[in-house]
């Protein structure tokens, strides 16, 4: 067994996610632990130019065209061969629509354990994960070797990053056949919409808003501040905003100066989505609420009754 | 079309978790059992698919606390049949528990299994994938939607950002639910204790765990309060100046 | 000697033609009742028997005394004086015709002679004029006045329906006036001026003389006569047939408690499905409805929202027992909507002059949507909580007496001492953080009243008053049992609850268990006696001017009006009624479940409404409520329409605090 550390590169359409970059930041981490290298895993078709900024030590490139999309067979095929040739000291997988379909099916095949949602590794080589909706760190030693999946948050998507582009190595693909699974098309994002991505602001809105006609006062408050209304999955799911308005892990991720998160507990899969805002305001009546663990200024007043007031202010302050 | 929904439950995260004084296990003298809320959508979707298409759904779930009630309700639902995996399940962890749902799994012979996408205890991996492997089959997560297609399914996959794949799978294959198509519906209790007189939850008893490929914990911590966030006191009145005079410092306003 | 002869000018064969009319007009009378009758036989059965003198003292109060109807005084002058004039009138005719034809003819022998013949005559000759009077303010009500609950049925043809009957009854008065005039005018009895009505139309046809006099009786007489069997026999078909559906559903009305719903229908799924599933009370029910739309104008729902209007139900429901291609009753006869837009406050029950129950229908209606686990988001979320954690917000059962935190004394645990009396908080009370100041104020009340009390903790789950109501029964019933098994296991003289929900549903639908009945208090009534008791003395006089809002579970269900008031006095304050109170309470909006449920477009929210009607009373500052559901309906509704200046919502226990 080798002492790199290998991070498989999540890319969709031309794009990498920042859930890799954040992983090679992890990925350097463990490495001083085992002492070995950052090995970056890119598999696709034509996608060389997705290794330039990777902050990895070396890459490993597999160029195929069934790899041109991500499928969860094809890939586990490659990556399969790949970790049995190489022996690496542990791989790391985004927590995210990609890493979830590998890391476990490759661990049953493979039998090497599997560690979830790690947030951040110690120089001492253990995982920190975050479990039960953000209420439970979890710490262990991470086995040898050990594949592993990490949500965002621990490392900053810029310290995976780098000017220099890394000597990338060309592995040839196994024989991709009888594939199971195959991509046929992709549906975009509404578009007609605003992009709450780019906003300044946002106010947001999550469980606590009770129902849809309480919208109304996140649209009065948004519409007085000259920002749009975003909302958490339970509020998308009822249909009260159009997906477009999805703040989270399959949502939009969004980085505005300030996040007024109105009602919303804080789930893992919602901070994915904000939890790089500048400023985090987060109002909730539960004073365990995990969103108070990553806002700046909270408070448990009732947003119900901080409403009507603030939206008055916000009038008249301008 | 025989469908498979192997479910799990998990703490409910409603009630104060704790950690024992071991560190390594949550302390169970107030620990509440839930259903996986993503599973309850897999069983949702499950039934919906059998009221488009017809077909049998079998619903799993390993022993504990409330799952007798749970598999009633999905039986109130449509589901058809009600396997309960019997024994020892407290240490067990995905790894196992995918290893003792595959061994059943592959009697039913089912042409698609679906189950939650993850479950927020989930710390060796997912059960979906896993039972995937252990069974030889093609998995897909995050899939909120399903279209039958003879011997394939169409799945919308989600990703980051808003963007969905329609994803065309073989079938036998696992599919990973991240949400149903409609939020899952309620049950009446009368209509329960009624299934409970009729349905029959079939015991499978599974005397040896195996979880190996698992990951062992050396601590359980409640994150730090160092992190938390300054917290804004008064009346509505004074919060809102306060925020006003934020907004107006961050140039938002 | 005056004397009836009640077929005076009538040939022989018009008089046998009108006794073969009779005989035809019976059959098909007969057989519409009968058709009627074994509608309601499809009906699921229900028992009403019972408390027989108490139901006929009912019937002489309001079919003959019309009790209800006058409670509104114009349609209810209106309806008495066409009721008093028809019943006069028909039992008249009744009787000159068995006088002439049954005991003159057979017998030799008459009643209607002499004086009596002429008291007889004036009787009905004035009372004639009642009807008159009555059907005047009726057209004029319905084609000039035209208010709003006599507009726009959903079932189009009714209009026609109620034209009907004026037109017929109209139609009876005028010829029988014209009838007698005409035939005092040709035989211009003595005792005519005893007539005067009649006497008068007969001074107009003087002039026309005989025979043509005569010619016009013997036509006028037929027509008067057709008519009188024309409604006779279109009573079973028209609105007519009210006359025999009230007085039955006023006779078997229910007595039980108002707060004792029926348990539901388990045959066939929960509830009903299909109309064969009511009950045949409930199909008399909505056989009584005569539109008159007084339940209309004291509903909640309609008036926030005119989604729901019993009126409109009792008419859909009726026109679909008749459907020949029945429709879906829900869905297609009634609106999911309009099921789920009731609060089950009780209103249209109480003005209802046919007293219909319609809460009970609708109750009965939504169990079915629940079976079929048809409703809003919400509400699912509310129920799925109540299933799960006993309580409405989701929160866990140790978390229920977290209010009790820091209080000193502690506040006793019941299930571990006897305690005199167990305080059963309720979810609101508990969870809702802006209530637990008042619910720790309360608990600061009775212990410096020195009241030996003390909660469940944990193990209180929420009373299932609304459940029920929203037609979840299973979970009714589990929520029941629950409570029930912890109850039984305390020791306490009785409950004591600040919710007026739990009060009823505790009151009227727990069973009585091991401890044997126990009484349940609302607070309101615990402080009441506790003042009467002169355990309970005030050391300030507050002198505010207030207001009071009767919660509908309070008062409509359970007629608790004057302990509130007393104690509201018993504070120093000056009590100021709303125009709306005591039994003509408007509800906030919020009871039947509906505070579990997503809120539709709305005119004006009831809970705005009452504040608004608070605000128009002069110097009155402080509103009180009963009900811990109120107090955040309409602190939230003082806000919504800015009179936060103008009136402050109170709980009653702020002003006992107070004063104390």
């Amino acid at each position: 067994m080798s002492q790199d550390i290998f991070v498989v590169i999540e890319h969709l359409r031309g794009q990498v996610a920042d859930v890799s970059y954040a992983m090679l930041a992890g990925a350097r981490q463990l490495s001083k632990a085992s002492g070995g290298e950052v090995v970056a895993v890119l598999l696709g078709h034509n996608a060389q130019g997705l290794a330039s900024n990777l902050a990895a030590d070396r890459v490993l490139y597999v160029d195929h065209p069934a790899l041109a999309e991500f499928t969860s067979d094809a890939y586990q095929i490659v990556l399969a061969g790949l970790i049995q040739e190489h022996a690496p000291r542990a791989v790391l997988f985004g927590h995210s629509s990609i890493g979830m379909d590998l890391a476990s099916s490759l661990s049953a095949r493979l039998g090497i354990p599997v560690v979830n949602s790690c947030r951040t590794f110690t120089d001492d080589g253990k995982f920190v994960s975050q479990i039960c909706g953000g209420k439970i760190m979890a710490e262990g030693n991470l086995p040898s070797p050990a594949l592993a999946t990490m949500i965002p948050g621990g490392y900053k998507a810029e310290e995976g990053q780098s000017a220099q582009t890394p000597p990338l190595t060309a592995v040839s693909a196994p024989a991709l056949d009888n594939l199971r699974v195959a991509v046929k098309q992709y549906i975009e994002p509404d578009t007609s919409d605003v992009d709450i991505s780019k906003e300044k602001m946002l106010v947001s809105i999550g469980r606590g808003i009770q129902n849809k006609d309480n919208i109304e006062l996140a649209n009065e408050l948004a519409d007085a501040l000259g920002c749009a209304v975003s909302a958490s999955r339970p509020v998308v799911d009822q249909g009260w905003l159009p997906t477009t308005r999805l703040v989270g892990k399959s949502g939009k991720h969004v980085k505005p100066k300030i996040y007024l998160a109105l009602g919303i507990s804080g789930a893992p899969e919602h901070v994915e989505g904000m939890g790089e805002s500048e400023v985090i305001v987060a109002v909730n009546t539960d004073p365990n609420a995990p969103i108070f663990n990553i806002a700046k200024y909270g408070t448990t007043i009732d947003m119900f009754d901080l409403l009507p007031v603030l939206i008055e202010k916000v009038k008249q302050a301008k | 079309m025989k469908i498979a929904v192997p479910i799990k439950f998990v703490p409910d995260l409603v009630e104060e978790l704790t950690i024992d004084p071991s560190g390594t296990a949550l302390d169970t003298t107030w620990l509440r059992l839930i259903i996986n809320e993503l599973d309850d959508h897999a069983v949702e979707q499950a039934i919906l698919l059998k009221e488009r298409s017809g077909g049998e759904v079998t619903v799993l779930s390993a022993e504990a606390d409330g799952v007798d009630d749970f598999l009633f309700t999905a039986a109130a639902k449509g589901a058809d049949r009600l396997i309960k995996l019997t024994g020892d399940f407290s240490a067990a962890d995905n790894h196992a528990l995918g290893r003792a749902f595959a061994d059943v799994i592959k009697e039913l012979q089912p042409d698609l299994i679906l189950t939650g996408v993850q479950a927020h205890n989930d710390l060796d991996g997912s059960v979906g994938p896993l039972l995937a492997e252990y069974l030889g089959l093609p998995y897909v997560g995050y899939v909120a939607g399903i279209a039958l297609d003879g011997n394939k399914v169409v799945a919308r996959k989600e990703y980051a950002g808003g963007l969905v794949a329609e994803v065309e799978v073989k079938l036998p294959a696992v599919l990973g639910i991240q949400a149903a198509e409609q939020p899952p519906r309620y049950v009446a209790y009368s209509k329960i204790r009624q299934v409970m007189g009729t349905a029959k939850i079939e015991e499978r008893p599974v005397s040896n765990l195996e979880s190996s490929g698992g990951v062992v914990v050396g601590r359980l911590f409640q994150p730090e309060v160092a992190e938390r966030a300054t917290m804004l006191e008064g009346s509505p009145e004074d919060v809102a100046d306060k925020l006003v005079g934020l907004f107006k410092e961050l140039g938002t306003l | 000697m005056p004397i009836r002869e009640t077929f005076w000018n009538i040939p022989h064969w018009a008089e046998i033609a009108q006794y073969i009319a009779a005989l035809v007009t019976a059959i098909i009378f007969i057989a519409g009742i009968t058709r009627r009758v074994l509608r309601w036989r499809k009906g699921r059965p229900e028992k009403r028997s019972g408390h027989f003198w108490k139901r006929i003292g009912a019937l002489i109060t309001q079919v003959f005394g019309q009790q209800r109807t006058l409670d509104e005084k114009f349609p209810g002058i209106m309806h008495f004086s066409i009721f008093w004039g028809m019943l006069v009138l028909a039992a008249g005719t009744a009787l000159a015709t068995i006088d002439w034809d049954v005991t003159h003819l057979f017998f030799g022998f008459q009643i209607l002679k002499g004086g009596v013949y002429i008291a007889f005559e004036l009787m009905l000759d004035v009372l004639g004029l009642l009807v008159v009077l009555g059907l005047g303010m009726a057209i004029y009500r319905r084609y000039i006045a035209r208010p709003a609950r006599l507009q726009n049925f959903p079932v189009k043809k009714l209009a026609g329906d109620d034209t009907y009957v004026l037109v017929m009854l109209a139609f009876i008065t005028l010829s029988g006036y014209l009838t007698e005039g005409l035939r005092l005018a040709v035989t211009q009895p003595d005792w005519a001026p005893w007539s005067p009505v009649g006497n008068a139309i007969a001074a107009l046809f003087l002039s026309l003389g005989d025979p043509t006099n005569q010619t016009l009786h013997l036509i006028i007489w037929g027509m008067h006569i057709a008519t009188a069997f024309g409604v006779l026999i279109s009573l079973p078909f028209t609105k007519l047939f009210h006359i025999f559906s009230v007085p039955l559903n006023i006779y078997f009305r229910s007595l039980e408690p108002a707060g004792a719903l029926r348990a539901a229908n388990m045959d066939g799924g929960m509830g009903v499905k299909e109309w064969t599933q009511f009950t045949w009370k409930q199909l008399l029910d909505f056989e009584s409805c005569t539109r008159c739309g007084r339940c209309q104008d004291v509903c909640p729902a309609y008036a926030s929202a005119q989604v729901l209007s019993p009126r409109n139900m009792m008419v859909k429901l009726d026109d679909h027992l008749w459907e020949k291609k029945p429709r879906a009753l829900h869905g297609e006869v009634v609106s999911v909507d309009e099921l789920w837009a009731c609060t089950t406050c009780r209103a249209c029950v109480q003005v209802c002059p046919a007293f219909i129950d319609h809460v009970t229908t609708f109750v009965d209606l939504r169990r079915h949507l629940v079976d079929q686990g048809k409703m809003d988001q919400m509400l699912q979320d509310a129920l799925s909580n109540l299933g799960r954690y006993g309580n409405s917000f989701g929160q866990s059962d140790r978390m229920r007496a977290k209010w009790t935190m820091g209080l000193q004394p502690p506040v006793k645990d019941a299930r571990r001492e006897q305690v005199e009396y167990l305080w059963f908080v309720g979810d609101y009370a508990s969870y809702n953080a802006t209530l637990t100041d008042v619910t720790r104020k309360t608990a600061e009340v009775f212990h410096k009243l020195g009241l030996n009390f003390g909660i469940l903790y944990e193990s209180e789950r929420n009373s299932g008053n609304d459940v029920r109501r929203v037609g979840e029964e299973g979970l009714f019933e589990m929520l029941v049992d629950k409570n029930s098994q912890v109850l039984s296991k305390c020791k306490f003289q009785a409950i004591v609850t600040t919710d007026p929900h739990s009060y009823n549903t505790l009151k009227n639908e727990y069973p009585a268990n091991g401890n044997g009945r126990y009484p349940v208090l609302h607070y309101s009534e615990l402080l009441d006696q506790l003042i009467a008791a002169g355990k309970l003395k005030f050391s300030k006089k507050l002198g505010y001017k207030v207001t009071y809002h009767d919660p509908c579970y309070l008062g409509r269900y359970n007629g608790v009006y004057d302990a509130p008031r007393r104690v509201i006095e018993a504070t120093g304050c000056e009590l100021v009624e709303m125009p709306r109170h005591r039994e003509r309470g408007f509800c906030c909006g919020a009871g039947g479940g509906r505070i579990w449920m997503e809120e539709k477009e709305v005119k004006e929210r009831p809970s705005e409404s009452r504040i608004r009607e608070a605000v128009a009373l002069e110097g009155v500052q402080t509103f009180i409520v009963a009900c811990p559901k109120d107090l955040t309906m309409f602190r939230d509704a003082v806000k919504t329409t800015g009179n936060e200046q103008r009136l402050e919502v109170k709980d009653l226990i702020d002003l006992v605090a107070e004063a104390l």
